[in-house]
């Protein structure tokens, strides 16, 4: 046989297991994982990254990816990141938390580990919907979106508006680096690429606090398909959630 | 400013006088406790206060975090990754650790949490007592669980307990409850703090610390396959079975002839010990049982006695918590009464005396 000039230019990072994942057709989390595994390869920093899995769709992270992973209690995964950077300064240790695990009944633990400027990196995946328990409002879910909770759509005046955590955070001193990302195009997902790497590179730099936001699709809760679910990122979460760099001290 | 409590320059088997906070503290550091994390809540307070200014001594981590539900959670992550940890706090602040509590229980991860109880339920008041014996010996959060709970009656045996709980905790990959009350945290009594000889215990090989040169490791409590949560809590109701066979400590004051024996715990089983010796010079028979254990409860040494002594009594700084292991020993071969109140008031010896006296018809 002749021998080939074909070069491998995409597969599977290291970083994440050559396993099928439980999460349903069109959903973000199968990215998001992926840019994290890839980041994680590029950086070289496999074999010190412990990573701290959410309560909600993505606690069985610690199936997929190819390092140390432990659970936490709901809300409390920056809680348990900084206990184990605290005594092993020498591990990369993110958090991965989704918008009820962070936004909801984490918010203290969120804020405090923020303002401590503990050196974590932190993945948040906003879907504006609770997925595991059947798709309840989230605090981030949109004003007029529909859930189990608001089936009438999410009300102003009873449930306030959504939560922009990213804006919330840059004011505290602690945070060294705030970005928001997002899933529906091509050109979103290679800048979010780009966000996560520079959160976790300040990790590895010593820097302090890093988060990056996902703007990410639930399709199933969302009651869309793939497809439109994404079309709904760009046409109204995107003019809620504004992407880019919102804070960067490096 | 200067610290607020004096440095231990005393040779170490010269009494220093400490608080019961401050013992265990001292005796955590010395125990290899490499991170502590609390919140701030009376009567424990000087716990923390120590915690702070020791392990930044010893450069090891020391946070007051935002609330009770992150400090058990900061243990969690700092045993996840093989450090010794600790945490203290007082009732209110205990029930919010059950969470973290429960899911250590589940992701068996040792740690040490110390509850310096006071009077409840709810806000209640600030000052000692007993009621979160149900709480203590029953698991206290979700879940099918239980963890060993220690229980002192002196400032010595707080800071010798802390050694054990530590070891206990790594021995059997469990959180431990070290269990005290608003007097032992805070009366000050001389103790001779120093690290026993170290224990032999398992190799952590369990801990995240980086998959380098292995497959990785996963710390969870999540089971969802068919089958696999059951096994897994087989294999926990295993471990207890262990630690209930072999962990159990009592002590037993004067029970030998005893018709009457009180049973009685931490500072209540102080008191109850002078009573015991005040009775006897009236030449009434009675003794004391004092369980060092709360759980594994001292069940055999309970039954045993109760083949031979007449009665009863359980002393409680409660309205009836312990009482009910005592019933559960003793089996209904012989009477168990109840004598105590709470609401954080201490029971004196007095009115012990009187309780043990109606016991027994002259």
């Amino acid at each position: 046989m002749k021998k080939s000039d074909a070069q491998a230019v995409y597969r599977r990072p290291e970083s994440l297991r050559d396993v099928p994942t439980h999460y349903c057709p069109g959903c973000g989390h199968g990215t998001v994982h992926r840019l994290i595994a890839e980041v994680v390869d590029e950086l070289g920093i496999r074999e010190r990254t412990v990573g701290v899995a959410p309560v909600g769709c993505a606690v069985l992270a610690y199936d997929y990816f190819n390092f140390d992973v432990t659970e936490a209690a709901h809300g409390r995964p920056p809680a348990v990141a900084t206990g184990i950077k605290r005594v092993r300064p020498d591990l990369v240790v993110f958090t991965y938390q989704g918008d009820g695990d962070l936004a909801a009944i984490g918010t203290a633990e969120i804020i405090h580990a923020a303002n401590r400027g503990e050196k974590i990196t932190v993945i948040f995946v906003n879907n504006g919907i609770y997925g595991m328990t059947g798709g309840q409002m989230a605090p981030t879910t949109l004003v007029g979106q529909y859930s189990a909770t608001c089936t009438l759509g999410r009300d102003y005046e009873q449930a306030g508006p959504p939560i922009k955590v990213c804006e919330m955070l840059a004011p505290l001193d602690g945070t060294d680096y705030i970005a928001r990302g997002a899933l529906d195009t091509p050109a979103h997902v290679r800048a979010l690429k780009g966000y996560v790497k520079k959160a976790f590179d300040n990790q590895v730099q010593g820097r302090r606090f890093s988060l990056v936001e996902a703007l990410s699709p639930c399709p199933t809760y969302w009651r869309l398909s793939p497809r439109e679910s994404l079309e709904r990122i760009s046409g109204e979460v995107i003019p809620h959630f504004p992407l880019g760099v919102i804070k960067d001290e490096d | 400013m200067k610290p607020i409590s004096a440095v231990n320059n005393a040779s170490p088997a010269e009494p220093v006088l400490y608080c019961g906070n401050e013992a265990i503290g001292e005796a955590a550091i010395q125990a290899g406790c490499r991170a502590y994390f609390g919140y701030p809540i009376t009567p424990q307070n000087e716990l923390t206060a120590y915690m702070a200014r020791r392990m930044g001594e010893e450069g090891r981590v020391f946070i007051q975090s935002e609330s009770e539900l992150a400090a058990i959670s900061m243990v969690f992550g700092a045993s996840a990754a093989g450090a010794r940890a600790m945490t203290s706090s007082s009732s209110p602040g205990i029930s919010l650790k059950q969470e973290g509590i429960s899911y250590m229980a589940g992701c068996e991860l040792p740690a040490v949490i110390v509850n310096m109880s006071r009077g409840g339920p709810g806000l209640g008041n600030i000052g000692p007592a007993q009621a979160d014996y149900f709480q203590s010996t029953r698991g206290g959060g979700h879940g099918d669980y239980r963890t060993p709970v220690l229980a002192g009656a002196s400032v010595q045996e707080l800071a010798d307990l802390t050694f054990l709980a530590f070891d206990l905790a790594d021995r059997y990959r469990t959180p431990v409850l070290l269990l005290g009350d608003g007097i032992l945290g805070q009366m000050m009594e001389p103790a001779v703090i120093s690290h026993p000889e170290p224990a032999v215990l398992p190799e952590k090989d369990w801990t995240l610390t980086g998959a380098r040169g292995r497959p990785p490791r996963t710390v969870k409590s999540l089971f969802l396959g068919p089958g696999e949560l059951e096994a897994h809590n087989r294999k926990l109701q295993e471990i207890y079975r262990t630690i209930a066979e072999n962990e159990v400590r009592w002590e037993s004051f004067r029970t030998e002839d005893a018709d009457l024996v009180l049973v009685a715990y931490g500072i209540t089983a102080r008191i109850c010990r002078e009573t015991v010796s005040r009775l006897r010079k009236e030449g009434l028979a009675v003794g004391l049982l004092r369980p060092i254990t709360l759980w594994p409860f001292p069940e055999e040494a309970v039954a045993g006695l109760s083949r031979k002594v007449k009665k009863f009594l359980s002393v409680e700084m409660n309205f009836g918590q312990m009482v009910e292991d005592v019933r559960l020993a003793v089996n209904g071969r012989r009477p168990v009464e109840f004598f105590g109140h709470g609401g954080g008031e201490i029971l004196t010896g007095e009115e012990i005396m009187k309780a043990a006296r109606e016991q027994i018809p002259r």
